[in-house]
């Protein structure tokens, strides 16, 4: 591959552009999923990121995990849903979140091919640390889709630079010590190892779990490129459809748009 | 010439027995996990913490755990059976090595908390007694269906000081209490260990808890050559995670001794399962044409796991250990007939040795069987009432 990937590009460009990024989660294989996506997509989101539900969700809280179980119950698998995302009719980058297994079980190089056809332009892999990250960024990076590396509070200052070599779109800072999940207030990690990270890298820094809402958003987006509203948006649509997603991504836009 | 080196020997630096290990964590642990193998290699080599291990496993656990011989089981089925007597360390399995010697490691590491999953609730008991012990805040994850019947060992952990948390999600087994074990963590990581029961997880556990539980196989070892002047023809554990055998195993990988793990016909990772990645470690996994981890399904809680420790993994693929499989129906017979020919009620998770042993004995005539008893039933008795009627 040489020079920077198509996802990096695009983010780079808004965020030049004065605009921080807005990255809205989805459960894949939910029932209406797409309408969710949709909505998110009509509202103001920059990429968008499709959960691929898994049985053993580790990083994920009490929100995540029920829409997981629930779209597994109504039959969702990691197939069906990237056939689902082929014909999804969305102008927004759309990256996969997996938990290993899903990639590990079909094959890196088969799996990377999935997410290549069915449209799919980067991937975060939550339980797969950069010391065993090698054999799928090189499968991912054969295939055109984006390994969205992670980097966490506990990181000790020498690892973050290496993190970001390998990232590719953007670099997913966590924000806390935990899952993902809903709080009631930024935890301080967030915008330190945001601040962290960027001192390191040029690469866009998104910050995701535990920014909660739209005031959060905008903390946490005084350092860092922008944010994933993950439980927050899972939440709303399991309550009240994609039209709680639209209503919910617009607010968070518009808070992003004016708060700086 | 340097002596060729053990089948269990150390994993390589990434964490891998052959291709099976590693370390498939959240970023946020990968420090922890590189700190716990920094502080166990350092500690391993320090005199002054074997010297201490080794005291309080005397004085408090009551090792070494003895040998004894089933006269009347072993002439029943025309072979030679030694039990090595894990049931009879204090808290009543194996569990207690790995515990004592984590709850050290995490005080030497400065850690205030301990976190621990358990299926059938050994380990719980163990991490809740070790916590207490060495004056450590104590939290169990428990699966809601094992805590209903382990009721009696969930008591035991409260009684200890130690809280328990039923685990929901999921097929509310030891899966899911691994699951929630490792949330906990990743949320409390500065202040707490997490007492992984089993030589399963990321690097440095399948080998860290190994070493820890070596001192069944080397204890074993001696008893052997003592007892029969020799090494048994077969040396006989069940597996869930897999640790008992792999303390065991440990004593006689080198040897000419055959090495059966056995496994649940409803939780048979090596039987059943393909390579896979979970709870940190790429081993033999239950799962369906997508990757989705199956659930168990066994008789005991303790064995109720769809994974198995990598170096099992790594055991199975070389050839030298064999993991064949016993059914439900199998091992509540087995129970029966070992407490009645011996005096002596096993868990129901040994019972599943007991249950392979008895029913490939006419293949094994005249040959020493030496079987891991690496837990007592009590905490049994209630769910066999209710099978029993």
């Amino acid at each position: 591959m040489s020079g920077l990937d198509r996802l990096e590009t695009r983010l780079r460009a808004s965020r030049d552009a004065g605009r921080k990024l807005l990255v809205p989660y989805m459960t894949g294989g939910l029932p209406g999923w797409t309408d969710g996506v949709r909505a998110a997509a009509a509202n103001g989101a920059d990429v968008i990121e499709i959960g691929l539900p898994f049985s053993d969700p580790v990083m994920d809280g009490p929100v995540i995990q029920e829409a997981s179980q629930k779209a597994l119950d109504s039959g969702a698998t990691p197939v069906s849903i990237l056939e689902e995302i082929r014909t999804l009719d969305v102008e927004v980058p759309l990256v996969v979140m997996c938990y290993y297994n899903t990639i590990h079980h079909p094959g890196h190089q088969r799996f990377a091919s999935m997410l290549e056809s069915a449209g799919v332009w980067g991937a975060i892999v939550p339980d797969l640390p950069l010391e065993e990250s090698g054999p799928w960024c090189e499968a991912a990076d054969t295939h055109g889709v984006s390994t969205i590396m992670l980097a966490a509070p506990t990181a000790p200052d020498a690892r973050l630079p290496r993190i970001c070599a390998r990232a590719r779109g953007f670099v997913y800072s966590v924000g806390l010590l935990g899952v993902t999940g809903e709080r009631t207030s930024l935890a301080s990690t967030a915008t330190e190892l945001a601040r962290r990270l960027k001192a390191v890298t040029d690469v866009p820094v998104i910050v995701g779990v535990g920014v909660s809402n739209a005031e959060q958003a905008v903390e946490a987006c005084r350092v860092a490129d922008g944010v994933v509203q993950g439980a927050s948006v899972v939440r709303r649509f399991m309550a009240s459809g994609a039209d709680g997603v639209g209503d919910y991504v617009a607010e968070v836009r518009q808070a992003l748009d004016r708060g700086i | 010439m340097s002596p060729t080196p053990s089948i269990m020997s150390q994993p390589s630096e990434a964490g891998r027995f052959g291709e099976f290990g590693g370390r498939f964590v959240p970023e946020t642990l990968v420090p922890a996990c590189q700190e716990l193998e920094a502080a166990f290699t350092e500690a391993w080599a320090d005199p002054l913490f074997r010297g201490e291990l080794d005291a309080i496993l005397k004085e408090y656990a009551g090792r070494p755990s003895i040998l004894t011989e089933c006269h009347q089981l072993g002439a029943r089925l025309g072979i030679r059976l030694l039990l090595k007597r894990e049931d009879l360390n204090h808290t009543g399995s194996h569990k207690i090595n790995n515990v004592l010697g984590q709850t050290l490691l995490a005080k030497r590491m400065g850690k205030k908390r301990i976190v621990a999953e358990t299926g059938a609730g050994q380990h719980g008991v163990a991490s809740a007694t070790a916590a207490a012990l060495m004056g450590l805040e104590c939290k169990v994850y428990m699966g809601a269906v094992d805590v209903e019947r382990q009721a009696l060992n969930v008591f035991r952990m409260k009684l200890l000081g130690a809280e328990v948390e039923a685990v929901h999600s999921g097929s509310r087994t030891l899966k899911d209490a691994v699951n929630e074990a490792m949330r906990d963590w990743v949320a409390s990581v500065e202040s707490t260990h997490y007492c992984l029961g089993s030589v399963m997880g990321p690097h440095p556990y399948p080998w860290m808890v190994r070493e820890f539980h070596r001192v069944i196989g080397d204890e074993a070892f001696a008893q052997c050559q003592d007892r029969i002047g020799d090494v048994p023809d077969v040396v006989v554990a069940c597996v869930g995670g897999g640790s008992n055998a792999i303390g065991i195993f440990s004593g006689f990988v080198d040897t000419r001794a055959r090495l059966i793990g056995v496994e649940p016909a409803g939780g048979a990772a090596v039987g059943r399962g393909q390579p896979g990645v979970v709870h940190g470690m790429r081993s033999y996994l239950m799962q369906d044409e997508y990757g989705q981890v199956l659930e168990a399904h066994s008789v005991s809680a303790g064995l109720d796991y769809p994974g198995v420790g990598p170096e099992h993994s790594y055991l199975a693929s070389i050839g030298r250990a064999e993991y064949p499989t016993v059914t439900d129906a199998e091992v509540i017979e087995a129970f029966q007939l070992m407490a009645r020919t011996e005096g002596i009620i096993p868990a129901l998770e040994c019972a599943h040795a007991v249950a392979w042993i008895t029913r490939e004995a006419p293949k094994m005539q005249g040959q020493t069987i030496l079987m891991n008893l690496s837990g007592r039933g009590d905490k049994d008795v209630g769910q066999m009432m209710e099978i029993l009627g």
